[in-house]
């Protein structure tokens, strides 16, 4: 995927309830958008954080989860086709001689767009890095937050530590490619799914397996070079665990990242906007969603819904300067209605 | 009434609260670096703290899920609680905190 260009009416930064939104109000005025996230799926918060929790407002769905919000929204977008480049950062934004905006991802994706839909919510989704003190000296050398390829973690004697569903998973994944593995937990029971966990206790007890239960006091080594983990338990106190390798999962939290430097003006890690077209500091430049601040807002989902829609016809105006935007209903409107795929 | 919270570099802070408010609220009305994350839907685990041991026994008792998600904080002890999950009520003015360390 490197290297490639792809041109659009619009590129939204976020995949969120929000971003999913947005899709839907730009495709009613015929407007094309491509979606960046970091996460490896649609749906931002409601899907990386609550998918399970219910949620009680949203506008004539009494109660829904996170996980069917999204569903929803992404079948409401679908008629808009929407291009989704999911697992990658928004990275770079860049304002082109044709008066266009260039937005270039971590992989090196370059999306250019006349029109720039910030929807990023509370920032990127980037992994818990434990308060261990001396834990960035061994960060991409013993310590890992993400398994990218099994293949670097062969012959490591590994140490995963927590109870989700990432630890378990690559506890069992990795085992048949590490020399050892020591899952930590500070309890007996797990967060993660009931099978991961009896599977990982079946290759504790055939010695394929190390689980113990405890908490990462700090970690021994040197140069660079992790030699233990510093363990501690109530009844046992602290001892060594020896491994040359850390993988620590708690868990995502979220991060402006590269947006903070976009030059657009923020107020507290917020983007202001206006409340007419919710554009930023920026031309061009939109925000929505959790991520804007203005006045009186509050966060919550149907704000960002009516953001959206405010914001779409402004953008209409960037991305076609000469055509006059007729304000149309879906009740009525054939033209509305063939975009929908109904008529 | 009133949370007296200590902050990570040990400053002492006397919050006031009402009745209904959670101790998460409460705890990010002030910039405390508390993140709170989720919005206090027992989803994140970034409102970690240790509440005063003389309170335990008052807080209301944790949930399945909170024990769950105190998985994902760091630095878990007996007294390890998520303050999204504290109502506040008149019983605990007063309520001593400490807010538990940040992620980097």
């Amino acid at each position: 995927m490197t290297g490639e260009r792809v041109s659009t009416d619009a590129v939204i930064i976020g995949a969120g309830p929000v971003g999913l939104f947005a899709v839907f109000e730009l495709g009613l005025l015929g407007l094309k958008a491509h979606l960046v996230d970091i996460l490896d799926k649609p749906g931002g918060q409601c899907a990386e954080l609550y998918p399970e929790k219910p949620i009680y407002d949203i506008p004539a769905l009494p109660v829904v989860s996170g996980a069917e919000l999204v569903e929803r929204l992404m079948k409401q977008a679908e008629p808009f086709e929407p291009v989704f480049h999911l697992g990658q950062m928004a990275e770079k934004l860049e304002k082109l001689d044709n008066g266009k905006w260039l937005l270039t991802t971590d992989l090196g994706l370059e999306l250019e767009a006349p029109v720039i839909v910030v929807a990023a919510g509370g920032g990127s989704f980037v992994p818990k890095k434990p308060p261990i003190a001396g834990i960035e000296a061994y960060e991409g050398s013993g310590v890992h937050y993400a398994v990218r390829k099994m293949e670097t973690f062969r012959g490591k004697h590994l140490v995963i530590a927590g109870g989700g569903d990432s630890a378990l998973d690559w506890t069992l994944n990795l085992q048949p490619v590490a020399a050892s593995v020591t899952l930590v937990h500070r309890r007996p029971d797990f967060r993660a799914a009931p099978d991961s966990v009896s599977k990982m206790h079946a290759l504790a007890e055939a010695g394929k397996v190390k689980f113990v239960v405890a908490q990462i006091a700090g970690l021994e080594g040197a140069g660079g070079q992790l030699t233990g983990v510093k363990l501690k338990a109530p009844e046992r106190g602290e001892w060594v665990e020896p491994c040359d390798t850390l993988l620590p999962f708690y868990g995502l939290t979220m991060k402006l990242g590269p947006i903070a430097g976009f030059g657009l003006n923020l107020h507290e890690n917020l983007i202001t906007v206006d409340t007419e077209k919710f554009e930023t500091s920026v031309p061009q430049i939109f925000a929505i969603g959790d991520i804007n601040s203005y006045p009186g807002k509050l966060k919550l989902i149907l704000s960002g819904f009516h953001e959206a829609a405010l914001m779409a016809q402004q953008a209409f105006h960037y991305v076609h300067p000469d055509k006059k935007l007729r304000f149309q209903y879906t009740t009525s409107s054939s033209e509305l209605q063939q975009r929908l795929k109904v008529a | 009434m009133k949370v007296v919270a200590t902050d990570r570099e040990g400053g002492l802070h006397e919050l006031s609260f009402q009745e209904g408010d959670t101790l998460m609220q409460v705890l990010t009305e002030q910039d405390l670096g508390v993140r709170a994350e989720c919005g206090g839907c027992c989803a994140c685990a970034t409102c970690h703290v240790y509440v005063a041991p003389a309170w335990r026994e008052k807080l209301p008792a944790q949930s399945e899920d909170e024990i769950a998600m105190l998985d994902e904080a760091f630095e878990v002890e007996p007294n390890s609680r998520l303050s999204c999950q504290i109502l506040m009520t008149r019983a605990l003015d007063g309520l001593e905190v400490t807010i538990a360390p940040d992620w980097n």
